[in-house]
């Protein structure tokens, strides 16, 4: 061994002194507790170390082989989406001090973490109006999931009732997390493009835990919460609710409207789409819920001296202390997508997040007209944020293909999940100029024709 | 340096921005004239309001408070906080990889695919399993993966089993993911030579055992030398083998979990192969499985179907999705790249050096604190500071003292069963210099506990701030900034 890998610092003397210093003459002697019959023979079958200049290259032509959003503007949300970023979010964040960080468990050399995640904690507190909020969560479908969990065990109910415009998704995650814990999930339908409140009233009963809702749902339009919330409190049920942080800008803070918890994905500000991660997910619960809320959660308090400072608190509900009682088993979260989200909302800013919303509000609004004026049926019939539902004449995999043609990236299929064929499902951010929303209704109608 | 002590909240001033974005090139719309009134937001959000170079300085600020690999040793025992290439931060971050979609059409997306696609062949290949799948965030959404597997297969079975066995030395996240899983938890006790207790084992071993949860090495740094015996004991009670490989630094193409008899392992990209720890996340844990587990792998799973990579959800019997899309795509391009810059021969020594480097600094430091095992380790060990509790000091004050020296403490408290317990993992990727002067320090402290306990006790002297009361912070919880509290704090500092 003499430092070949750039990464391995030992020369041949380090080795040496090591050894001789351990009383041994090869590092074998220290795999020696590994059974013989258990030890490789030969080395791994996989390819072979490549030099820096080469791999740059391999790398580079591998991600040449995807369309990304920059070369083909994307039409596509559904739970990710393609926003600006402003340029410091990526500088911030690559600051070594808190990217090569663990956890700040020790917080005398952590305290720029644990502040970041302390003012992370405050914005999305303010966005959904509830009063606390953790350090993060994988992404908003697992956080979905992990407040149905503390719905089901402080309630002690067994039940929970989920939005069929919901994110299927998350619909579909919950169902392994509520068959580890041992409660049901019972979809509630929907009545055109939002939740149906009658089916919701008849589902509902002295054993549902929890009514989950999404705001704005799965195909943009705005729920009202504030008539959920009535049947659901009716119910002694926990009203959850799953918000897109950018859509909160403009949109009454579900804190507001009842929600006893707030979840949902931060990626729409300052997270790449990256293909689907990692984003991360937030968690945000009334007071009452505040020593039941899974992972990690940053407090303030002094030092010695009386200085502010801030540690990891509340710990005695985390797995490290609690182990197999323990609610939740999260551990690492998305610490430093919180700090891109954090960084990206404080470039953004109070004025800027509402003016980044309220573009996207505006341009779907433009692109729907100008679809309804070419004849095209817009399926939502509640006022919608940045998505909505156009209903085609063609399978949308096949219109898809014509966009694609034309250099962009359709909506989404709703086929698959709803069973609705030929309604595609599109997103419109502050990304997409006029002219791009122009040339796509172009296609659209000529697809039609074509 | 001058001290910083602002809250982002507190240098706002009504009017400020840190980013430009365009006007509308749209009509304008009145919220009023679409929405419902009480749906439209009343009170603002309170968000910062800066300009841009104010936000640069204030986070640049936060970052000189926080101490990463970057900034100096970190021998943060579990954790193996190894180096984080440079590289692979550019990569993940090219736009072919960045921004794209995860419902863009198939075609347009081969080369992500592809790099998933061989990611998980060598996964396989690096832990002796069967199949990989990606999906899993974190180690402990891996762990919970693989025993909702269990659960599924035993169920096809026909059976039912409700236990599932931990060590004692086990991370928490064992018992708890066995927990949400809807297992009981049953502990093991170690035994005085740190490993897995046949006999103990056999005793608990049932047909009621769903599955043996184990880290090998252990948690202890010490590798299970009876794994085999132990499979067996597992297998022949029709339960499972779940391998904890969170910390898979000393493995590396020296033996793997397939061949130790394991039918399921996860890994944590963000400790053995170098992702970034980020603070506390993102990462990754991928699962292997034995063939016989395939079936119940998450949905969808990246396959190759001709020339083509495809995601495939038809598998009728996969326990579903467990994560958003198809993982922490992200973080595994940083680990791909990682593997493709070391090959197979680079990950065996990254092995060898880590466990040469363990041993090294073992057998330096042993002298001067109490060794509860004191044999070969691996990666990593673990010291005692039972010697200097008598003397009044505690481990906790020996790691705040390590601080005036910029270095992280090793992991402190853990393992549970090792009094005083202080965990070292050096990694690979330190200097025999950086070894060397850590000890020292180690050593240093040693004495100080003997001849100036006081400083020790008192420390740390040197970091931005002292000991922070988390009593209180636990007591009164103060949970988010809010101006009446800023008020206090005025109140405090005049
Ligand atoms: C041995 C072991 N198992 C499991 C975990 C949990 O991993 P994660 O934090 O990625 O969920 C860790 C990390 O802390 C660990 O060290």
């Amino acid at each position: 061994m003499t430092a070949t890998y750039r990464y391995l610092p030992d020369t041949k003397q380090d080795q040496e002194e090591m050894l001789s210093f351990l009383g041994i003459s090869s590092t074998d002697e220290l795999f020696e507790d590994i059974p013989p019959e258990i030890r490789l023979k030969g080395e791994l079958n996989i390819p072979a170390a490549i030099p820096e200049p080469q791999l740059l290259k391999k790398m580079h032509e591998l991600a040449s082989q995807n369309k990304n959003a920059n070369q083909y503007p994307t039409f596509l949300g559904a739970g990710t989406y393609d926003h600006y970023i402003p340029s410091v979010v990526n500088h911030m964040i690559s600051r070594s001090e808190f990217y090569t960080a663990y956890t700040p468990y020790q917080p005398e050399i952590s305290q720029g973490e644990l502040q970041a995640i302390f003012e992370f904690q405050t914005m999305v507190c303010e966005l959904t109006g509830m009063d606390v909020a953790n350090s993060s969560m994988y992404d908003g479908f697992t956080s979905l999931a992990e407040a149905a969990s503390l719905a089901v065990a402080s309630t002690k109910r067994s039940k929970v009732l989920i939005s069929k415009a919901v994110h299927p998704e998350s619909r579909a995650i919950i169902n392994p997390v509520s068959a580890g814990q041992g409660y049901t999930v019972e979809e509630v339908d929907l009545a055109a493009d939002v939740t149906d409140l009658v089916k919701l009233q008849e589902q509902i009963d002295q054993d549902t835990a929890a009514v989950i809702v999404q705001y704005p749902n799965f195909f943009g339009s705005i729920e009202d919460l504030a008539e959920m919330k009535k049947t659901t409190e009716a119910n002694g049920a926990l009203f959850i609710v799953s918000a897109n942080p950018l859509a909160l800008a403009l949109l009454q803070a579900p804190g507001k409207l009842g929600a006893d918890i707030v979840i949902g994905d931060m990626q729409p500000l300052g997270i790449p789409m990256s293909f689907g991660g990692p984003h991360c997910g937030y968690f945000a619960v009334h007071k009452k819920f505040m020593r039941k809320i899974p992972g990690r959660i940053v407090g303030q308090t002094k030092d010695e001296q009386g200085k502010r400072g801030f540690v990891l608190t509340l710990q005695a509900r985390e797995q490290h202390i609690r182990r197999d009682k323990a609610t939740s088993n999260i551990c690492s979260n998305q610490a430093l997508n919180a700090l891109a989200s954090s960084v990206c909302m404080t470039a953004l800013g109070k004025q800027g997040v509402r003016h980044m919303a309220q573009l996207n509000i505006e341009k779907a609004d433009y692109m729907a007209k100008r679809l309804q004026e070419k004849g095209f049926m817009i399926m939502n019939q509640s006022p919608f944020f940045n998505e909505f539902v156009v209903e085609l004449p063609r399978p949308v995999k096949e219109v898809n293909a014509k966009l694609l043609e034309a250099g962009m990236i359709g909506g989404f299929d709703l086929g698959s999940d709803y069973g609705f064929d030929n309604q595609m499902l599109i997103a419109v951010t502050e990304q997409r100029t006029k002219e791009e929303i122009d040339q796509f209704v172009e296609v659209l109608e000529a697809s039609v024709n074509g | 340096m001058v001290e910083y002590n602002e809250l982002i909240f507190e240098i706002s001033r009504p009017g400020r921005i840190g980013s430009s974005l365009p006007e509308s090139d749209v009509d304008k719309i009145d919220l009023y004239d679409k929405l419902p009134k009480h749906l439209i937001r009343d009170v603002q959000a309170e968000l910062p309001e800066v300009s841009e170079l104010q936000l640069v300085r204030h986070y640049t600020a936060l970052s000189n408070k926080n101490h990463g690999i970057d900034n100096g040793f970190y021998p943060l025992g579990s954790c193996t906080m190894k180096y984080n290439p440079k590289i692979n931060e550019d990569v993940a971050r090219f736009e072919g990889f960045s921004r794209i979609h995860p419902y863009q059409p198939e075609e347009t997306v081969q080369g992500a695919l592809q790099l998933l696609h061989e990611l998980q062949e060598e996964l396989a290949e690096i832990t002796g399993m069967d199949a990989v799948t990606l999906q899993p965030s974190a180690g402990a959404q891996g762990e919970w993966t693989g025993l909702m597997m269990v659960k599924a297969y035993l169920e096809q079975k026909g059976e039912t089993r409700t236990k599932v066995l931990v060590p004692d030395s086990a991370h928490g996240t064992n018992p708890a993911s066995a927990t949400v899983a809807g297992f009981k938890t049953v502990t093991i006790p170690s035994n005085e030579n740190g490993l897995v207790d046949l006999e103990e084992l056999k005793k608990h071993v049932d047909h009621d055992t769903a599955a043996l949860m184990l880290t090998n090495p252990n948690t202890l740094g010490l590798f299970e030398k009876d794994i085999v015996e132990i499979a067996k004991v597992v297998h022949e009670a029709g339960g499972l083998l779940y391998y904890d490989g969170a910390n898979a630094n000393a493995i590396l193409g020296k033996t793997t979990p397939g061949k130790m008899g394991f039918d399921i392992v996860h890994l944590n990209l963000h400790k053995t192969f170098t992702t970034p720890h980020g603070g506390g996340g993102p990462g990754a844990g991928p699962v292997g499985v034995k063939k016989k587990l395939i079936p119940y792998l998450p949905v969808p799973r990246v396959e190759k179907d001709g020339e083509k990579y495809v995601l495939n959800s038809d598998h009728p019997r996969s326990i579903g999705r467990v994560k958003g899309y198809y993982g922490n795509f992200g973080i595994l391009v940083r680990a791909y790249t990682y593997i493709r810059t070391m090959g197979p021969e680079g990950l065996r020594q990254v092995s060898e050096s880590a466990v040469l480097h363990a041993n090294y600094l073992r057998k330096k430091l042993e002298p001067y604190f109490e060794a509860p095992y004191s044999q070969v380790c691996k990666h990593e060990f673990v010291l005692s500071g039972s010697k200097q509790k008598k003397l009044g000091v505690r481990t906790l004050d020996m790691a705040k003292r390590l601080l005036d020296f910029g270095y992280h403490p090793p992991t402190i408290y853990f393992p549970l069963n090792v009094e005083e317990c202080l965990m070292i993992e050096p990694t690979e990727t330190e200097s025999k210099e950086t070894l060397d002067a850590f000890a020292e320090v180690m050593i240093q402290i040693a004495k100080e506990v003997e001849n100036n306990p006081g400083v020790v006790l008192e420390a740390p002297h040197t970091t931005v701030i002292g000991r922070l009361d988390e009593v209180q912070a636990a007591r009164q919880p103060i949970l988010r900034y809010t101006k009446e509290k800023a008020a206090e704090r005025e109140v405090v500092k005049s």
